[in-house]
């Protein structure tokens, strides 16, 4: 563990009971004493306080950014407004996803937010453009997710009630600067803060002391983003996955796609508007396993209990809200409608699975 | 009380022997969600793969310590998987077997050596 990286707050995590485990180069808490499966049902019914200060924080500045941006996301960043953030991805020539991210209109800069694995390479792809981009570094991230969120955070700030769905701002709490998102990754509502290091474990024990929010790892964040129907960088979407095949064409607006005006213009432009014209060979779907046996990651799919195997799961287990197994994973088109009944093959034996609409649980978000 | 390097708890009583895993292997486990139990009546030989656990992070077996017949499975954990978590060393048992051969049962360890195996 000698060359794993430490997040800033390392000692408070350790000091309320956290297991840590390598994740993404960093010694990460994947749960804390109450376990992953009340960590879970507690932030879908209360708040959970989740530490993800080994993303990638990035500035990009100047009034070129956002059309610079354009060069390789096929998303709509000109036309972010100011206060406003959008989901995206870095794409590669053959329309497959470089990285997932979130892109924030800040007023002066955009802000990006990008997955901890990948955010040497992005932070080289971003700079390969002709603007400023700076690494922010001295801020911790911290996400507080679930009905609760609300209410505990503004108890701190007022003014977050008042943000919607994907609004950004920058809000003074407790004398720190941050910039403050109303987004997360765990299918509730809640808020992503980015607080500076010498403020940031204050608040995080200001909101810990909040009898509604509990220390939530990295466990409970994949079941609860899994069960958000929410695709995980590596594992659901890679750099042979595209967009259209990830089911993420919501993602990329009109103004990209043919016809725009802005149309193309980015990495695998001809394979991702040609999908998006005529439709991909395989799809992301969600798969709700019969019984109660999880299917996980690298479970071969088939169209019948002794046929060739049509796909695999990308991310599986059990779903606590749920109460029973949920998986995500591409199959051809045509077995890519809603009650398509296809198999899984689990230790050697091959057990029933309907293909499911996403979400698994309703998205709690604040529109 | 005997223990396995497995993590599973022998209880011997005459040549019907009952197993589970130990409060130590349910907290590394995790949540567990799923038990898969062997048939009653089933034979079994030493080291055969006898039951699936899967916890929220992942999957295991437990090992058939020992040959014989499988003469009991507590269903319950099938209906509450929870359970072995817990009570692990008490009401979450997974099988009792009647044990031809008893002779390996020399090798595993008593509680004294299971402490310091897991320390």
């Amino acid at each position: 563990m000698t060359d794993l990286r430490r997040i800033f707050l390392h000692d408070l995590h350790v000091e309320l009971g956290a297991k840590m485990v390598p994740f993404a180069g960093y010694e990460m808490p994947v749960q804390y004493p109450m376990g992953v499966m009340k960590e879970h049902l507690h932030t879908r019914s209360k708040a959970g306080l989740f530490d993800v200060s080994h993303m990638g924080q990035v500035i990009l500045r100047g009034p070129e950014a956002a059309a610079e941006l354009e060069r390789l996301v096929p998303v709509d960043v000109i036309g972010l407004p100011e206060g406003r953030q959008r989901y995206g991805f870095f794409t590669n020539k053959a329309g497959g996803i470089e990285d997932d991210m979130m892109i924030a209109n800040r007023g002066d800069h955009l802000f990006v937010v990008v997955n901890a694995a990948c955010k040497e390479a992005d932070f080289e792809r971003l700079s390969t453009l002709g603007l400023g981009a700076e690494m922010v570094e001295g801020r911790c991230l911290l996400a507080l997710q679930g009905p609760g969120a609300e209410a505990a955070l503004a108890r701190l700030a007022s003014e977050v009630a008042d943000m919607a769905f994907m609004d950004v701002a920058t809000v003074s709490i407790m004398g720190a600067e941050c910039w403050v998102s109303r987004s997360g990754y765990t299918g509730e509502d809640g808020f992503e803060i980015s607080v500076p290091d010498a403020q940031a474990r204050g608040l995080a024990e200001a909101l810990l002391a909040d009898e509604t929010v509990e220390p939530i790892g990295l466990g409970a964040r994949d079941s609860l983003r899994l069960e958000g129907g929410l695709c995980l960088y590596g594992h659901d979407i890679d750099t042979e996955t595209t967009p259209v095949e990830a089911g993420l064409q919501w993602a990329i607006q009109k103004v990209r796609r043919v016809g725009g005006t802005r149309a193309g213009g980015f990495p695998g432009e001809e394979a991702i508007l040609g999908q998006l014209e005529s439709g991909a060979a395989r799809k992301r779907v969600g798969l709700r396993p019969e019984g109660r046996a999880p299917m996980r990651e690298g479970v071969t799919l088939h169209a019948t209990e002794d046929g060739p195997a049509i796909g695999q799961v990308t991310s599986g287990g059990f779903g606590p809200s749920v109460n029973g197994p949920v998986a995500m994973g591409y199959v051809p088109s045509e077995f890519a409608s809603v009650g398509t009944k296809v198999f899984g093959e689990v230790r050697g034996k091959r057990m029933p699975v309907e293909v499911v609409k996403l979400p698994f649980v309703p998205a709690g978000f604040k529109r | 009380m005997k223990y396995t390097e497995e993590h599973e708890w022998l209880d011997v009583d005459g040549d019907i022997v009952t197993v589970g895993i130990t409060a130590h292997a349910a907290e590394q486990l995790g949540d567990v969600v799923f038990v898969e139990l062997p048939e009653e009546g089933a034979e079994v030989s030493k080291d055969d793969e006898i039951v699936v656990i899967e916890s929220v992070k992942a999957a295991s077996d437990i090992l058939a310590p020992l040959d014989g017949e499988i003469t009991e499975v507590n269903s319950a954990l099938v209906e509450d998987p929870g359970k072995v978590n817990e009570d692990p060393e008490g009401d979450a048992w997974f099988f009792k077997m009647k044990v031809s051969d008893m002779s390996p049962m020399d090798d595993y360890m008593d509680e004294a050596a299971y402490k310091d195996f897991i320390s």
